[in-house]
């Protein structure tokens, strides 16, 4: 198929484009380093060079810069991603980890941890188990609201979301003020300062456990957009599938949130980009979201962390562009 | 390829949906299910789709009782046409019918070469290949209707249930999809519609299901149940009916629309 065929381009121009934003988020920071001294580091790693940069610059980019640039990629795919895959087996294009609450869950999940002292393994079991008793419960709110489902959908999230936030505020409240309430507070602004190369160890695999089958299921996600009782007379298992892709969704908006806190509107800005450019083909529309989430969060953090001389917090930033958004999708419709 | 329900019941808790409905089809036959809306019909296909269990009575497909029979297994046997509605994400037309060979391919795969031969020799088939790369919410009532005719045929399975294939459509429309039916049925599949027209379902249908409360009202040829008496038990409206061309079509006219007029019949009928 020609369709197909340009598709398939585009994707590979997405590649490209993130690999130069990967280059480029190397550069920019506080502290200068050339595209000499990125190259030279590397290659360094695998092959002995000389070196001809001084020991300061290697520090900084090897545990600063690298692990927040590789955590961005990470972060963006896995909201996107999740994005995407919530917005086809809820047959919504207004699902995303935000709305469903599904972010709300999992940032009570890891503060509830922080409260009670959790290791960072805690803290992600308990964000993922929150996050996805959030999304069950909207999910099975919005089924019993009568008339549209899309707002039934966004109530039922806003709702549930703001539960789980006020439930948050009651932890923050009694939590001590020395060391828990900061940390809980930096968790709910959504922030990848301070990243350490141990945060990528940790996050990587739930994601990758969670984007995996993902990306496997794609076309089984174009069927079950058709609805359940379709889907299951083409021979789709509609309840399985559904189920496996919620879990897998939430694992990694888990996942993100535990490393970098809430960082809203990804999961729904980005899936909606990829679907103007690749159209709502699954397969070719997981691979465009996932690669286009990480390079507006590469963009969005080299923002964050460049523009001013304190640190913006992500959250913040993806607020500001994701919000006006949101509005153009509800005035534009969702005739995609 | 065949369908056979006997003595089939289904109940919603107390209320009691279907009773006792018992028909069958063979191959190349077209079964119309006519009756008033909330009389079971829907009930009815999602028993036979295999998306209700629960159901008393018996159901075979081909000859294999369905009661146990997984999504994949059912898939094979038998397909299901909706009634149009506006899908959530628009898809091409092309991807739109593609979806329909998914139960050939495992759940982490996409459909191949061979499932896109398919869809091609469906939409040619079907005289719709020029719209394989517009998108499915854009194109005209009837030529969605043949879309998902054409995802129904890639399934490669010989049952074809429609719900209403006709309904929301123009009258050109509605002979159009309704001609394609008929030629697939000779062509060998095995099809079981639902509709709203009486005297369609006499011109179209090897065999009519006369369903009311949930009970078979009639069943057999068209040729011998379709009568006034069967259209006011079904419908509670008294019409004249007109058999034409020795019988091979059967028309009728609702006597309170004619009631009243002061002009003879034929020249009612010229206005039109």
């Amino acid at each position: 198929m020609e369709q197909s065929r340009k598709n398939t381009l585009k994707i590979t121009g997405l590649g490209v484009l993130l690999l130069v934003t990967i280059i480029v988020s190397f550069w920019l920071g506080r502290y200068p380093i050339t595209t000499k001294e990125v190259l030279g580091i590397s290659l360094s790693k695998i092959y002995p060079i000389e070196q001809f940069w001084t020991d300061r610059v290697e520090t900084v980019l090897v545990n600063i810069r690298l692990p927040r640039v590789v955590l961005a990629c990470l972060v963006g795919c896995s909201l996107s991603a999740a994005g995407a895959a919530y917005q086809g087996v809820f047959q919504n294009p207004m699902a995303a980890p935000d709305i469903l609450g599904a972010s709300a869950g999992a940032a009570f999940g890891a503060a509830l941890a922080i409260l009670n002292y959790g290791s960072s393994f805690t803290i992600t079991v308990s964000a993922f188990f929150f996050s996805l008793v959030t999304v069950f419960i909207v999910y099975a709110i919005s089924r019993k609201v009568k008339g549209k489902s899309i707002l039934g959908l966004i109530l039922a999230g806003i709702v549930i979301g703001s539960l789980f936030s006020a439930a948050t505020s009651f932890i923050k409240l009694v939590a001590d003020p020395s060391d828990q309430l900061p940390a809980i507070t930096y968790w709910l602004m959504g922030s990848l300062a301070g990243s350490k190369i141990g945060d990528i160890k940790f996050a990587f695999l739930p994601m990758a456990v969670g984007l995996v089958p993902l990306l496997l299921l794609r076309w089984r996600m174009n069927v079950l957009t058709m609805g359940d009782d379709e889907a299951k007379t083409m021979g789709i298992n509609a309840n399985q599938i559904r189920l496996a892709v919620i879990i897998c969704s939430t694992l990694t908006t888990a996942a993100s949130v535990a490393v970098s806190g809430m960082i809203g509107w990804v999961g729904l800005v980005i899936p909606h980009l990829a679907r103007r450019l690749v159209g709502n083909n699954y397969n070719h529309l997981m691979f465009a979201s996932v690669l286009i989430g990480a390079i507006f969060l590469l963009w969005v953090d080299n923002i964050a962390r460049n523009l001013l001389t304190t640190e913006i917090p992500l959250g913040i930033l993806t607020a500001f562009i994701g919000a006006p958004f949101f509005i153009y999708l509800i005035i534009r419709g969702e005739n995609y | 390829m065949s369908i056979e329900v006997t003595d089939l019941s289904f109940s919603y808790g107390e209320h009691q949906v279907l009773a006792q409905v018992s028909f069958e089809a063979q191959d190349k036959q077209l079964l119309s299910v006519l009756g008033p809306n909330g009389v079971g019909k829907t009930t009815l296909f999602r028993c036979v789709l295999g998306l209700l269990g629960g159901y008393e009575g018996q159901i075979k497909l081909d000859g294999i009782n369905i009661k146990g029979l997984g999504v994949r297994e059912m898939a094979r046997l038998i397909a299901y046409i909706p009634q149009f509605h506006y899908p959530s994400f628009n898809y091409s037309v092309f991807d739109m019918v593609l979806m329909g060979t998914s139960v050939q391919v495992s759940a982490v795969s996409s459909p191949g070469i061979r499932q896109k031969k398919l869809v091609e020799t469906a939409l040619e088939r079907l005289g719709i290949a020029h719209l394989k790369n517009r998108g499915f919410t854009r194109i005209s009532g009837g030529e969605r209707q043949l879309v998902l005719l054409a995802r129904a045929m890639v399934q490669e399975a010989r049952i074809l249930v429609m719900d209403e294939p006709t309904s929301n459509l123009d009258y050109g429309n509605q002979i159009r999809v309704l001609t394609e039916i008929k030629s697939l049925a000779k062509e060998g599949y095995t099809i079981v519609q639902s509709t709203h027209n009486p005297d369609q379902t006499f011109l179209f249908s090897d065999k009519v299901l006369a369903m009311k409360e949930g009970k078979v009202l009639a069943w057999g040829a068209p040729g011998e149940i379709y009568t006034k008496e069967l259209i006011y038990d079904l419908y509670g409206v008294e019409v004249e009916m007109e058999s034409l061309y020795n019988d091979l079509a059967r028309v009728c006219i609702p006597k309170n629309l004619m009631a009243g007029k002061d002009r003879p019949a034929d020249l009612l009928f010229n206005v039109y």
